[in-house]
C-alpha cells in the first residue's frame, strides 16, 4: 500500500531543504495515556433519571476500533423503550420548561463544572470507543464540550435578548436528538446544551459504535441532580434511531449525520409538523492562493483533512492550489505527511488514530481504489499500520478531475484530493461545484480577497488562513445538502424556541 | 351608444416579461355576478421551470444590489400601488368596496414595513462572536437563493405582498403562485411590479391550479426553499419532496385561521426565515 512519493523533473527543480524526518530518525518510545477510563462491563439505557434495561433485555457489544477488543455490553432500545423515554421526556418538561432561567443556567453550569472534573477520564474512554487520538479526545472534544454547556448555561435566563424583537420566547417541547460517531461526547454537547438552556426535554441517541461517553455522561446527569426525564439516552443503530425520529411527542428532530440518512429522516417527518434541524455531511474546499504563508498553509491543509481521521463533516477533503504554487505545496504535504505519526490512539504521540469502524474503513477504502481507477495519483507516506484494528494511512491523490468521485462524495477518511486552479473566478466556482456547503477555507495573504471569497462561497462556516475551527459562541452548519439550522451562538437557539 | 369598454387580457409577470401560459390554456374568471373578467392563465409545470430559470437568472443581480436599493425599489413598488388603489380594489372582487380598500391599504403598509427592513435586518440577525481564541468571528445573513410562494386562497393580494416581501428583501428572488380562486390580483401587482424599478426576474408570478404546479414546487431543485400555506396533504407532498435537494420548507398550515392583516404576519422573523447564516473566521495578528 504505502509507495515512494512519485517526482516529477518539476518537482525536482524546487529548492529543497534538507529534510528532517523524526519518525525515521528516531524510534519514538509508547507515551500511553495511563488515566482509568472507568468504564463498566455493561451500560443499560439512562430514562427518567435511572439506569434501566432494554425492555427486551437486548444488548450489543461496543468494541475498540484500536485493537477490535471488545469494550462494555451496551442496551439495545426497540420502539418500546424509546417510548418510555419520550414517556419522561414529556413528564419532566412542564417543570423543567417553568423553571426561572436562571435556575436552568446553574444546572448547566454544574454539567460543564462535573464534565471538566472528570475530564481525563472522558478522554480516554473517548479515545477506546472512537479510536480518535488521545490528544484530541483531551486538547479538544472534551473541553469544546464543557464550553458548550459554560457557554449556554449563561443564555438560560437570557433568552430575550437572543430574539430582538420577540415578546415571548418558548421552547419546544420534547426534542428528539440523534448524534454521529465521530465527535460522541461533543456532540452531545452541541445537542444538548441549546435544548436544555431554551427549556426543551430530551431523548438522545447517540450512535451505535460510539455510546460510551454519552452513558458515562448519564452519570454526571445523575451527579448534577438534573431532574429525572430531562434527558434521557436510548442506544441503538439505525432502528432505534428510526423510532426516535418517527415517535410522535418528538417535537423536533435534531440530527447530524450522513445526507442519506438526513433525507430519510425528511420523508419520515413530512407532514408531521415537527420541527428539523439537519447537519449533514460536506464536501469542503480550502483554497491556497499563491500569496498564501506556504508553511502556515500547509499545517492548516494537514489540520484540516488529517484531524480526527477525516471523519469530520466540515473536512478541508478538496484542496484547490493556486496552478503557481502546486508542485511546491505538494512537495512540502508529501514531505509533512512522512511525518504523521499513525497507530495507537492512546498514543499521545500519535496524529491519526484509528478508523471508527470496520464498515468505514471498507468505505474509504472502496472510494480510494475508486480514485486510482479514475486516473488520479495516489501518494500514502511508507508508515506500519497496528496489525491488529481499522487503520488507514493519510493519503493524497494529485491530478483529480471535478468530475471524480473522489472531488464529489463525502470520504469521511484520511484522504485529500487536490486541484488546481489559475483565477479567483475559477476558485469560487470550483469550489461552490457542489451538492454540498458546510464549510470552506481559504489561505491568502489579501484581506479584499477573503471578504471577497468568504461572500461568494456557498458555505455555512468560512476559515480564512485557519481551518477546523470551532467555538460555542459560534455559529455552524450548512448550506444546500449539507443541511440547515445552526448550532452554537445565538443562532443556535433559535432552533429550539418559537417566538411570539 | 355608450362608448363599449376595453377589456383587458389577464398576463402573468415572468421573467419581467407578461406571458400567456406556454400551453395556451386558460380559465375563466368571472365577477360575484357571473360577468366575465377574463381568461386567466392556467400555468403549466414548464411555465414554472422558466420562472425558476427566470428567478436563478436575477438572483446574483438582486442580491448584488445595496440593502439600501433594496429597500428604495420596495418603497417604490408600494407607491406604485397606492396609485393604483382603485385598479387593485377592483381586482379583488368579489370583496366588497370597503374591505377590498382595506387589503390594499394594509399591503401597501406591508411593502413599506419591509422597505425599511433592508438596510437593517442584517444589523439585527448578523453578530460578532466572542471566540477564545484570536479570530475576528462574525456572522452574516445571506439570500437563500429562488423561493418558491405558495400563496393562500384567502386575502389574495395582502398574504401575496406578505410572502413576497420577506423573501426579497433580503436578497432572495421569488417564484410565486397566486391564490387559486381569485387570481386577479396577482396579475394586476405584476403590472405594478413591472414599473417598480424591481429587475425582471426577482418576482415571477404564476396563475393556475394547485393540484398542476404543487407537485413541481415540490421537486425543483433549484427552488432553495418554500414559503407559503399548504394544506395537510399539501404538506406532506412539499416536505417529502422537498428531501432530494435538502430543501428549506416553511409552510403554514391552511386549516389554522390567520389574521394577514395583524401586525404578527409581518417582521423580522420571516426574514430570518428566508435567509442563510455564514460564519467568517479571520485571524487577529500582524
Amino acid at each position: 500500500m504505502p509507495s515512494a512519493p512519485a517526482r516529477s523533473a518539476r518537482r525536482r527543480r524546487t529548492p529543497t531543504a534538507p529534510e528532517l524526518i523524526f519518525g525515521n530518525l528516531w524510534e519514538f518510545d509508547p507515551s500511553p495515556e495511563t488515566a482509568d477510563p472507568k468504564l463498566k462491563a455493561q451500560y443499560d439505557l439512562f430514562i427518567d433519571g435511572q439506569f434501566v434495561p432494554a425492555r427486551r433485555g437486548a444488548r450489543f457489544t461496543s468494541i475498540n476500533p484500536a485493537n477490535e477488543k471488545a469494550l462494555a455490553e451496551v442496551a439495545l432500545a426497540d420502539e418500546s423503550d424509546v417510548a418510555d423515554a419520550y414517556a419522561a421526556a414529556a413528564r419532566a418538561f412542564p417543570r423543567w420548561s417553568r423553571l426561572p432561567g436562571a435556575e436552568r443556567g446553574k444546572y448547566l453550569f454544574r454539567l460543564a463544572r462535573l464534565l471538566q472534573d472528570r475530564a481525563r477520564e472522558f478522554a480516554v474512554a473517548e479515545t477506546l470507543d472512537g479510536g480518535k487520538p488521545i490528544r484530541e479526545s483531551r486538547d479538544f472534544d472534551v473541553p469544546m464540550a464543557a464550553a458548550h454547556f459554560f457557554y449556554h448555561a449563561g443564555w438560560a435566563d437570557k433568552l430575550n435578548y437572543a430574539f430582538p424583537g420577540a415578546r415571548v420566547v418558548r421552547p419546544l417541547g420534547v426534542v428528539g436528538q440523534v448524534i454521529p460517531w465521530n465527535f460522541p461526547l461533543l456532540m452531545l454537547a452541541w445537542k444538548l446544551a441549546p435544548a436544555l438552556a431554551t427549556g426543551n426535554t430530551v431523548v438522545l441517541k447517540p450512535a451505535e459504535t460510539t455510546s460510551l461517553t454519552a452513558l458515562k455522561f448519564a452519570e454526571i446527569l445523575q451527579e448534577a441532580e438534573l431532574p429525572p426525564g430531562v434527558v434521557n439516552v436510548v442506544t441503538g443503530a439505525g432502528v432505534t434511531g428510526a423510532a426516535v425520529v418517527a415517535h410522535p411527542q418528538a417535537a423536533k428532530i435534531a440530527f447530524t449525520g450522513s445526507t442519506e440518512v438526513g433525507r430519510q429522516i425528511m420523508r419520515a417527518t413530512a407532514g408531521t409538523g415537527k420541527r428539523l434541524t439537519l447537519e449533514l455531511g460536506g464536501k469542503a474546499a480550502n483554497i491556497l492562493f499563491d500569496d498564501a504563508p506556504l508553511d502556515q498553509a500547509v499545517e492548516g491543509v494537514i489540520n484540516g483533512i488529517f484531524f480526527n481521521q477525516g471523519h469530520v463533516c466540515c473536512a478541508g477533503s478538496r484542496l484547490l492550489v493556486q496552478e503557481s504554487v502546486v508542485d511546491e505545496v505538494v512537495a512540502r504535504l508529501t514531505l509533512r505527511l512522512r511525518s504523521l505519526r499513525v497507530g495507537d490512539p492512546l498514543d499521545k504521540n500519535t496524529d491519526v488514530g484509528a478508523i471508527n469502524s470496520g464498515e468505514q474503513l471498507a468505505r474509504i477504502k472502496r472510494l480510494v481504489a475508486v480514485g486510482v481507477r479514475e486516473g488520479a495519483t495516489l501518494y500514502q507516506p511508507p508508515c506500519a499500520l497496528p496489525p491488529k484494528g481499522f487503520y488507514f494511512p493519510p493519503t493524497l491523490f494529485t491530478g483529480v478531475q471535478q468530475s471524480h468521485r473522489i472531488a464529489r462524495e463525502e470520504i469521511f477518511g484520511p484522504v485529500l484530493s487536490i486541484l488546481t486552479f489559475r483565477t479567483v473566478d475559477e476558485a469560487i466556482e470550483k469550489a461552490n461545484n457542489t451538492a454540498y456547503g458546510l464549510s470552506a477555507g481559504v489561505w491568502t495573504d489579501k484581506g479584499s480577497r477573503i471578504l471577497k471569497l468568504s461572500t461568494e462561497l456557498k458555505a455555512g462556516v468560512v476559515w480564512a488562513n485557519t481551518y477546523n475551527k470551532f467555538d460555542p459562541a459560534s455559529p455552524f452548519g450548512g448550506y444546500k445538502e449539507s443541511g440547515f439550522g445552526r448550532e452554537g451562538g445565538r443562532h443556535g437557539l433559535a432552533d429550539y424556541v418559537t417566538l411570539s | 351608444m355608450p362608448r363599449l369598454p376595453i377589456a383587458k387580457t389577464p398576463k402573468v409577470y415572468v421573467g419581467g416579461a407578461f406571458i400567456r401560459s406556454e400551453s395556451g390554456r386558460t380559465f375563466p374568471l368571472r365577477d360575484a355576478r357571473g360577468r366575465l373578467i377574463g381568461h386567466v392563465p392556467q400555468c403549466t409545470r414548464k411555465d414554472l421551470r422558466n420562472a425558476v430559470e427566470a428567478a436563478a437568472k436575477a438572483g446574483p443581480g438582486w442580491a448584488r444590489r445595496t440593502a439600501y436599493n433594496r429597500g428604495q425599489i420596495l418603497y417604490r413598488l408600494a407607491e406604485m400601488i397606492e396609485a393604483r388603489t382603485a385598479e387593485l380594489s377592483r381586482a379583488l372582487a368579489p370583496a366588497t368596496n370597503r374591505a377590498a380598500a382595506r387589503e390594499v391599504a394594509a399591503s401597501v403598509d406591508r411593502l413599506i414595513h419591509y422597505a425599511g427592513w433592508a438596510d437593517k435586518c442584517e444589523q439585527a440577525l448578523g453578530s460578532v462572536n466572542a471566540v477564545a481564541g484570536p479570530f475576528f468571528n462574525f456572522t452574516t445573513s445571506e439570500p437563500m437563493g429562488v423561493i418558491g410562494v405558495i400563496a393562500p386562497a384567502e386575502c389574495p393580494l395582502l398574504a401575496l405582498v406578505s410572502l413576497i416581501a420577506p423573501a426579497i428583501v433580503s436578497g432572495n428572488t421569488v417564484v410565486a403562485l397566486a391564490s387559486e380562486p381569485r387570481p386577479y390580483a396577482a396579475i394586476v401587482l405584476g403590472e405594478m411590479l413591472a414599473t417598480s424599478d424591481l429587475p425582471g426576474g426577482v418576482v415571477n408570478l404564476l396563475t393556475g391550479l394547485r393540484r398542476e404546479l404543487l407537485p413541481t414546487f415540490a421537486s425543483h431543485a433549484h427552488l432553495r426553499a418554500l414559503s407559503g400555506v399548504a394544506n395537510g396533504e399539501e404538506r406532506t407532498a412539499l416536505e417529502r419532496g422537498s428531501a432530494d435537494s435538502i430543501r428549506r420548507v416553511r409552510l403554514l398550515a391552511a386549516e389554522e385561521p390567520r389574521d394577514w392583516f395583524a401586525d404578527s404576519a409581518q417582521g423580522l422573523p420571516m426574514i430570518r426565515e428566508l435567509v442563510e447564516f455564514k460564519t467568517t473566521w479571520h485571524p487577529v495578528g500582524a
